[in-house]
């Protein structure tokens, strides 16, 4: 079965084909990025109306290049939310009319659900159940995966997102949105004993996450230092180590608590060097694996589109021709329906 | 000839299916459900035709201006037939779209179609109708501006339609007094069955695009405001740069 993937949840319009055989055949992204890093962040407007722009040329484009032809396209998959419901709505509606146009199934994937299955997209792939860090600008989430569709989140952050307090941080480090992975190369500079941030929540039991106190105490430490790259390179330093070092001590505590012993890393931050490293020695100390998506994957794609909707549409699923897209959409919800709040237009 | 044709930039959401000299539609006044709405009645209306989408020679849809959701759904939506039935497209503005209504409607042939823009703004349109094929002509250009600075219309009898004249009926009555002869507000929104008919003629003219260019037309591209006002109200209208979630 070959399905060709649709994503277009925030600002970047990404396409990409799975076939169930041969694995991914090709996948293709055009990123907003530079046209919203002049605002601080996404615009709304501009990224719905960057997707209707780009997205048919980048099937079309996807499609010659890969020497496929509609007729062996056998489902299509689009992101249906969460995300921005206007930019999502352009992935839906190509989406869901080419589906009908070639008579094929069409298929709504839950984009978190996506990027925890990311990592099956690689040769080493984590079986059921595993337990997963989803971390990254708007999520910071550990997630119990017992199998496709059934996931209960165990741990949550009250306020920031991990990836949100990078890119908070780095902004007030000078560097233009988004920061964080900018952050990361200023931390390899850094001074590793000069300034220790605290493990916000790590010395009480629970799963939960919390990184305003921490983007704050950045704030109160920039404030008090003199401004010279080699501070700020340790503040980098001692604020980067802070978020992995706490990310750490909660995956370890929940790979004891579940006595899981496959880690899933996904979302933005995954990418981060340092929290590759420090999970990859917590994991090898557990006697647990840690699986993370190919690079390029862990940012927004449409590979993983693709291949969550494969094993969806495998299932038996489709949409009907009513088709919607959800700003929000509890992860949770995904193993019934029942619990959808559907924004439609 | 055979064109499907949709509109959705309104409240109301429509579908048309013209086959020769007849127009058969499916029309809903049906404000945020033009998603869930469009492709059924599109389905219903080939079934009872008992054509398949690629037996149509042409596809249409509404451009806008108008909700820019709403518009987007359309272009999508016929962007993903279009390249999949391999269909060329006819893009119709939506302001010429219910100009066309009235003229039908009341025989009336000078028309200016009005949109509420909301932040005080219209989307305008003037146009006259063709007396040999009965269909309307844009006069000058669309355009989107304040009651107020509407573009004059030549001496005439000029006759106004949608939903800018119940938002703006005081400012506009006093700026086309002279030239207006009446205009009507409610419960008409662009529909898919004067796309369709106009489509037809422009389709005919060798106007027509292939999938990628089934483009909106927004009319207002100032859509960035400065961060320092109300950002409550921004975020409600979805213009304010936000964090970038997952």
């Amino acid at each position: 079965m070959r399905v060709l993937g649709i994503e277009t949840s925030c600002d970047e319009s990404a396409v990409a084909i799975y076939d169930s055989e041969q694995g991914l055949l090709g996948h293709d992204l055009y990123s907003q990025a530079g046209m919203h890093a002049q605002y601080g962040g996404v615009v709304p407007e501009l990224a719905s109306r960057d997707h209707v722009r780009k997205l048919v040329p980048l099937i079309k484009q996807l499609l010659e290049r890969t020497a496929t032809c509609a007729a062996e396209i056998d489902g299509v998959a689009y992101t249906a939310g969460p995300g921005l419901v206007g930019a999502l709505l352009v992935g839906a509606s190509v989406g869901r009319s080419l589906a009908w146009s070639w008579n094929v199934p069409a298929v709504a994937v839950h984009h978190l659900e996506g990027h925890i299955l990311a990592p099956m997209l690689e040769q080493n792939r984590p079986a059921f159940p595993f337990l997963a860090l989803l971390v990254s600008g708007g999520h910071t989430q550990l997630i119990r995966a017992d199998g496709v569709g059934r996931y209960r989140i165990i741990g949550d952050t009250l306020d920031d997102s991990a990836g949100e307090a990078f890119d908070k941080t780095a902004k007030l480090l000078g560097l233009s949105y988004p920061g964080g992975p900018e952050l990361a190369r200023l931390a390899e500079q850094g001074n590793q004993s000069r300034f220790r941030f605290p493990r916000p929540m790590t010395n009480r039991p629970g799963l939960d996450f919390s990184f305003s106190g921490l983007k704050t105490f950045a704030a109160n430490t920039v404030r008090e230092q003199d401004d010279d790259p080699q501070t700020r390179a340790d503040i980098a330093h001692a604020f980067q180590q802070a978020v992995v070092e706490t990310l750490v001590i909660k995956c370890r505590r929940a790979l004891q608590q579940t006595g899981l012993t496959r880690l899933v890393v996904a979302g933005g931050v995954s990418a981060n060097r340092q929290l590759r490293i420090r999970l990859r020695e917590t994991a090898t100390q557990l006697g647990s694996e840690v699986f993370y998506p190919g690079m390029e994957f862990c940012t927004d794609n449409g590979a993983m589109i693709a291949y969550a909707g494969w094993l969806r549409l495998k299932a038996g699923e489709q949409e009907p021709l009513a088709f919607a897209a959800k700003a929000r959409w509890p992860l949770n919800a995904l193993a019934n329906n029942t619990d959808e709040q559907l924004t439609g237009c | 000839m055979k064109i499907l044709a949709i509109e959705t930039s309104s409240e109301a959401c429509s579908a048309a299916l013209l086959i020769n000299d007849e127009i058969r539609q499916r029309y809903q006044f049906a404000p945020q459900k033009h998603a869930e709405l469009i492709l059924p009645m599109l389905e219903s209306l080939l079934a009872e035709a008992q054509l398949s989408l690629n037996a149509m020679d042409a596809l249409a849809f509404g451009r806008g201006p108008g909700a820019f959701t709403g518009v987007r759904i359309a272009s999508g939506v016929i962007q993903g037939l279009a390249f999949g039935a391999d269909l060329p497209v006819v893009p119709v503005s939506s302001l010429a779209a219910l100009a066309q209504q009235l003229h039908r409607e009341t025989g009336e042939t000078q028309l200016l179609a009005a949109f509420d823009a909301r932040m005080k703004e219209l989307y305008w349109g003037a146009y006259e109708v063709d007396a040999d094929h009965q269909l309307v002509r844009l006069v000058g250009d669309e355009v989107v501006c304040l009651p107020e600075q509407v573009p004059l219309p030549t001496a005439g009898a000029w006759h106004g339609v949608g939903s800018g004249w119940c938002a703006y009926a005081a400012a506009l009555n006093e700026r086309l007094a002279p030239r207006l002869s009446g205009w009507m507000g409610d419960e008409r929104y662009p529909r898919a069955e004067e796309v369709a008919q106009l489509a037809l003629s422009r389709f005919k003219k060798g106007l027509a695009v292939s999938a990628e260019h089934a483009l909106p037309v927004y009319l207002r591209d100032n859509v960035v405001r400065q961060p320092q006002s109300d950002i409550a109200q921004e975020k409600r209208e979805g213009n304010t740069a936000i964090k970038k979630p997952l």
